[in-house]
């Protein structure tokens, strides 16, 4: 067992992988919409991306796959995209 | 004699050289520390933390760290995503002057006594000591707060400006036992990092000299690393555990076997018997809650809280709390450990 920090996963859900940078492509199966952008729920390739996530920031943009200028501080951390700016942690 | 008889008179053994007299086990003594059997490992645990208790007291140290240059460092430590030799996700950024002095309130509103600024350098050059110097004089006139620094590999001048700038202590890691650090950093030498330390040392700051374990080496090789540093005699040991980062010639490494972790906690403390052994790096992963915990009643008496440099750590709360529960005083300001 170890202490979740699930809040940073959301990085994972949108267009991109927030960990990989890599598709995520919508999917129907286990909860998501193939309507939503894949924003509900991770691709099945993803999910040890999204378990990744718990430990560290997003690293790309989930929006258009960039990588993100990121700065972690004691108690946060700040990702940017240089075409969609700025996301803070949860 | 049985193999239970033999691992327990290693324990035997460090009860009376380590806990009675203060001295810390060799590296063929640790050897046999690291070795130890599962079943030895709870008197193995509660040996250490009767020795952390004896010789460095009750009180545990918490530090926040930040990175104030991240990424783009031309070394090529094998387990560092701040390589720039690397296909690493992590991008080069620089913390400004109103960002570092917010990190340093937001520490030491936890309690901490701590604050580390670090750079992913070779070695400062004279725009990083500038920008440090800035950031140690806004910190000074709004925190209070003890200031340690991290910035590669220092020549006599930039020792004794830190010094004289009250940087109280100062972080440059062996990392690894010289016999296996050819095979992870080939851009410096095990040498160039000792003259770092024995200059931070001989100026007067205290010295912060860490380790990574988990990268592949050998038992002998860790028992090896944890005498290497009790010969240096620094002030404090932050224990990393490797968290194999994508890109990184090590990204396929296995994460490090939780009771292997214990195991080594216990072998540093009985090292080290009064050296500050902070918790650090991929303890999350390597440990869990209850390994955390465990090593917090096996030797450990520092954390550092919250976030790593580029990684995640838990949530500060969780630690503070654990720290509650286990009865154990945090550090107060002023106060040596
Ligand atoms: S010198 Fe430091 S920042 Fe640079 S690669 Fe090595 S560990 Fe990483
Ligand atoms: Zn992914
Ligand atoms: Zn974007």
């Amino acid at each position: 067992m170890t202490t979740s920090r699930t809040g940073a996963a959301r990085g994972a859900r949108g267009t991109y992988c927030g960990h990989c940078g890599g598709p995520c492509v919508p999917w129907t199966d286990g909860g998501g919409n193939a309507d939503d952008g894949g924003t509900a729920a991770p691709s099945p390739a993803h999910r040890q991306c999204l378990s990744s996530l718990q430990w560290e920031p997003p690293r790309f943009c989930v929006q258009c796959g960039r990588r993100l200028k990121v700065q972690v501080t004691p108690l946060g951390w700040r990702a940017e995209c240089s075409r969609h700016g700025p996301t803070t942690a949860p | 004699m049985t193999i239970h008889a033999t691992d327990h008179a290693i324990l035997d053994t460090a009860r009376r050289q380590v806990l009675d007299q203060g001295i810390g086990l060799a590296e063929e003594q640790l050897v046999d520390v690291l070795s130890l059997p599962d079943d030895a490992l709870p008197a193995a645990l509660d040996l250490a933390h009767q020795v952390r208790l004896k010789h460095c007291g009750e009180d545990v140290e918490v530090e926040g760290i930040v990175s104030i240059k991240t990424g783009g460092c031309p070394e090529d430590c094998h387990f560092c995503s701040q390589s720039g030799l690397f296909d690493s996700p992590v991008r080069g950024v620089w913390l400004d002057i109103p960002e570092l002095v917010k990190a340093a309130k937001e520490t030491a509103a936890t309690g901490a006594t701590e604050f580390c600024i670090v750079a992913a350098v070779r070695g400062p050059d004279i725009k990083l000591m500038n920008q440090v110097r800035f950031a140690i004089n806004r910190i000074r006139q709004e925190v209070d707060i003890n200031i340690a620094c991290s910035l590669g590999m220092l020549t006599q001048e930039q020792v004794d400006q830190l010094a004289g700038w009250g940087v109280h202590r100062y972080n440059h890691n062996l990392e690894t036992a010289r016999s296996f650090f050819p095979q992870v950093v080939t851009t410096h030498t095990y040498e160039e990092r000792l003259a770092t330390c024995a200059m931070v040392k001989d100026a007067g700051m205290e010295l912060c000299c860490g380790a990574l374990i988990g990268m592949g080496e050998t038992l002998g090789q860790r028992a090896e690393l944890a005498a290497q540093l009790a010969a240096l005699d620094p002030h404090e040991v932050p224990l990393n555990f490797l968290n194999p980062r994508p890109g990184t010639p090590l990204e396929h490494q296995e994460i490090m076997d939780g009771k292997d972790a214990l195991r080594a906690i216990v072998a540093f403390r009985l090292a080290m018997p009064r050296t500050v052994l902070r918790y650090a790096g991929g303890r999350e992963l390597a440990l869990g809650d209850l390994g955390t915990r465990e090593g917090l009643l096996g030797g450990i008496n520092a954390v550092i809280v919250g976030n790593y440099l580029t990684t995640l750590g838990r949530p500060a709360t969780a630690d503070l709390n654990l720290l509650v529960e286990l009865n154990m005083p945090i550090k107060e300001l002023q106060k040596t450990l």
